[in-house]
């Protein structure tokens, strides 16, 4: 019997021949990520009483979640941060403007096909994008990664999502993993590792699969991954000297459930509040009034969004009642945007452009809501208060839909704009 | 201190028990002594419970148990209740995660099927078996390395140890 990829890396790590699902291995990861808990995180550490950090060049630490710091509070703990960076030579740091973990780490050329990394975010399964095996944990787990470098992994039940079909204009993978969401429920992938194949798959920019991945844990997955390939090689080269191998599923690897979806006739969707599951077509909710909306996060805070949104809002203005904020995910992505003009055209049309990190998405600075707005957003989240106000409320949707409701000031169908 | 077989008395639940029942969210930031947090668990599910648990008593139930929050508390609020061994069809996997490294043993199996509660089963961690009254569910055993985090009492005094600290 073949084995899943899951089942393939974490053998791998583990320097087993076989395991199987709900075996618990330990393995040494080749990444730890955390970022502002990474002090918190450090007061834990010293509490196992432990002066150095076992394996500091695994460490990936990046500030994001508030920066520029918004507090005295927050200013001193991205203060603890770098002090622990110091003290224990840690050579992965990433301070303030770098931009979001998730995408700092991949452009960092710290996400490489067959790598077992855990991070202390939950978000942490972006990485399976590029053919690693990515999980988050908890932060005294972190700790305990950096006290012995090794941590206990649960061989996780694997799903195969084949997608398949004719991708619609209007349609992108913000709209598929919406709609694959919606069907199979917020625990529907629980401590599963979710393989996601097919040709709809293999046409995906790389960008386009990280918004898988990173979606994967707003239904309970553990870990989401797309098997390498020319373009995940093409999109690493230069970022890393580390020879890597692929680690790829066998044809024959059982699984404990595929799933086919044929998105031939997929719509623009939109996640409703309060749940991401709560998934239906754009249609259904256009007309609803929209305060502000946002376009960035660690999902859809990459160039090829931004490009999108671009098009729809180049030479138009945003609706008088509707703020856009546009939050690149990282500073790579940021000058990038800038070359293309990109920034121009949306700045024009009305946007603010936030410095790259996490920014309003989980609602601890900038942006913030008020009682009774309502935010349509490209983020991962729309649990009631996640932007930092719960008498408001918030809808996913992809950045087309986002750009085309900035323009008109409610929900809009983006097909009407391209 | 945990021992490789254990046999103890069932309370029985459904599934997707959520983690503001086991430990309401209202306590998840004061920082209660331990018999404190073993009064409110469960509080919201099973008013009973608190009152009456014993040491060494199990909890089985349904799937995709301690849902929800990420809260250590959720995990340790029942612990410090005195119960013995967590037994469910599933855990939602955060919550599984933190009960091993809190030293809390945990068992997915459809156990829940083959007791009532109140009756009494056993655990064979090295076997990977549950014996309840109406039959025997299997288990894939845990690791050594899982083995000795629980032994240790959790994953904190489980890296002191291996490290050779106080």
């Amino acid at each position: 019997m073949g084995l899943t990829f899951a089942e393939k890396a974490l053998a791998r790590k583990a320097g087993l021949e076989q395991v199987e699902p709900g075996q618990i291995v330990t393995v040494q990861p080749d990444k730890l990520l955390t970022h502002d808990n990474t002090a918190a995180i450090a007061k834990i550490f010293r509490e196992i009483g432990v002066e150095r950090v076992a394996r500091p060049g695994i460490n990936v630490i990046v500030l994001d979640h508030v920066v520029p710091a918004a507090t005295e509070g927050h200013a001193t703990n991205h203060q603890q941060t770098r002090r622990f960076v110091a003290e224990q030579g840690i050579t992965n740091f990433y301070d303030v403007g770098e931009g979001i973990c998730h995408q700092v780490l991949p452009e960092k050329g710290h996400a490489l096909p067959g790598y077992v990394i855990v991070g202390s975010d939950s978000h942490t399964p972006t990485a399976g994008a590029f053919g690693a095996f990515a999980a988050g944990i908890g932060r005294t787990e972190a700790a305990a990664v950096m006290a012995t470098g090794e941590i206990w992994l649960m061989v996780p039940h694997s799903f195969r999502i084949v997608v398949k079909g004719q991708v619609p204009r209007g349609v992108y993978a913000k709209d598929i993993i919406l709609h694959i969401i919606g069907d199979l429920g917020a625990d529907g992938a629980d401590y599963r590792s979710v393989e996601f194949a097919g040709p709809v798959i293999e046409e995906m920019s790389v960008a386009s699969r990280m918004v898988l991945c990173n979606m994967v844990a707003e239904m309970g997955a553990k870990a989401g991954v797309v098997e390498p390939d020319d373009k995940t090689r093409a999109w690493l080269k230069g970022r890393t000297t580390v020879s890597y191998e692929d680690v790829c599923a066998d044809p024959d690897a059982s699984y404990e459930r595929v799933m086919e979806y044929d998105v031939g006739d997929l719509s623009p969707q939109v996640a409703r509040p309060h749940t991401v599951d709560n998934v239906v077509p754009v249609t259904q909710v256009a007309g609803t009034r929209v305060d502000q909306a946002f376009i960035g996060t660690c999902t859809n805070g990459r160039l090829e969004d931004f490009e999108v949104a671009a098009g729809i809002l180049r030479g138009r203005e945003v609706a008088p009642h509707t703020r856009l904020l546009i939050l690149p995910a990282s500073r790579e992505v940021l000058l990038a945007a800038l070359a293309e003009g990109i920034v121009t055209d949306l700045v024009s049309a009305g946007a603010v452009v936030l410095n790259p990190g996490c920014g309003p998405c989980l609602g601890a600075h900038e942006g913030v809501m008020a009682p009774g707005e309502v935010t349509v957003s490209t983020a991962n989240r729309n649990f009631k208060g996640r932007m930092g106000c719960k008498d408001s409320e918030i809808y996913l949707a992809s950045p087309a839909t986002v750009a085309a409701s900035a323009l008109t000031g409610e929900i809009t169908d983006p097909r009407e704009f391209l | 201190m945990w021992n490789k077989v254990h046999t103890g008395r069932v309370w029985k639940y459904g599934d997707d028990v959520n983690t503001d029942v086991i430990y309401p969210g209202k306590y998840t930031y004061s920082d209660l002594p331990p018999e404190e947090m073993a009064n409110h668990a469960l509080e919201d599910l099973d008013p009973e419970f608190a009152k009456r648990v014993q040491p060494g008593d199990i909890v089985v139930a349904g799937r995709n148990f301690g849902c929800g929050s990420s809260r250590e508390q959720a995990v340790s609020c029942l612990k410090h209740a005195g119960v013995g061994v967590l037994i469910a069809k599933s855990f939602a996997r955060i919550y599984f995660r933190n009960s091993i490294n809190q030293g809390l043993p945990i068992v997915q199996c459809a156990a829940v099927e083959g007791v009532e509660p109140g009756e009494e089963v056993t655990v064979d961690f090295s076997l990977g078996k549950v014996l309840t009254p109406r039959g025997e569910y299997s288990f894939p055993p845990l690791s050594e390395f899982v083995m000795g985090i629980l032994e240790d009492g959790g994953l904190i005094p489980h890296v002191r140890t291996k490290l050779g600290i106080g």
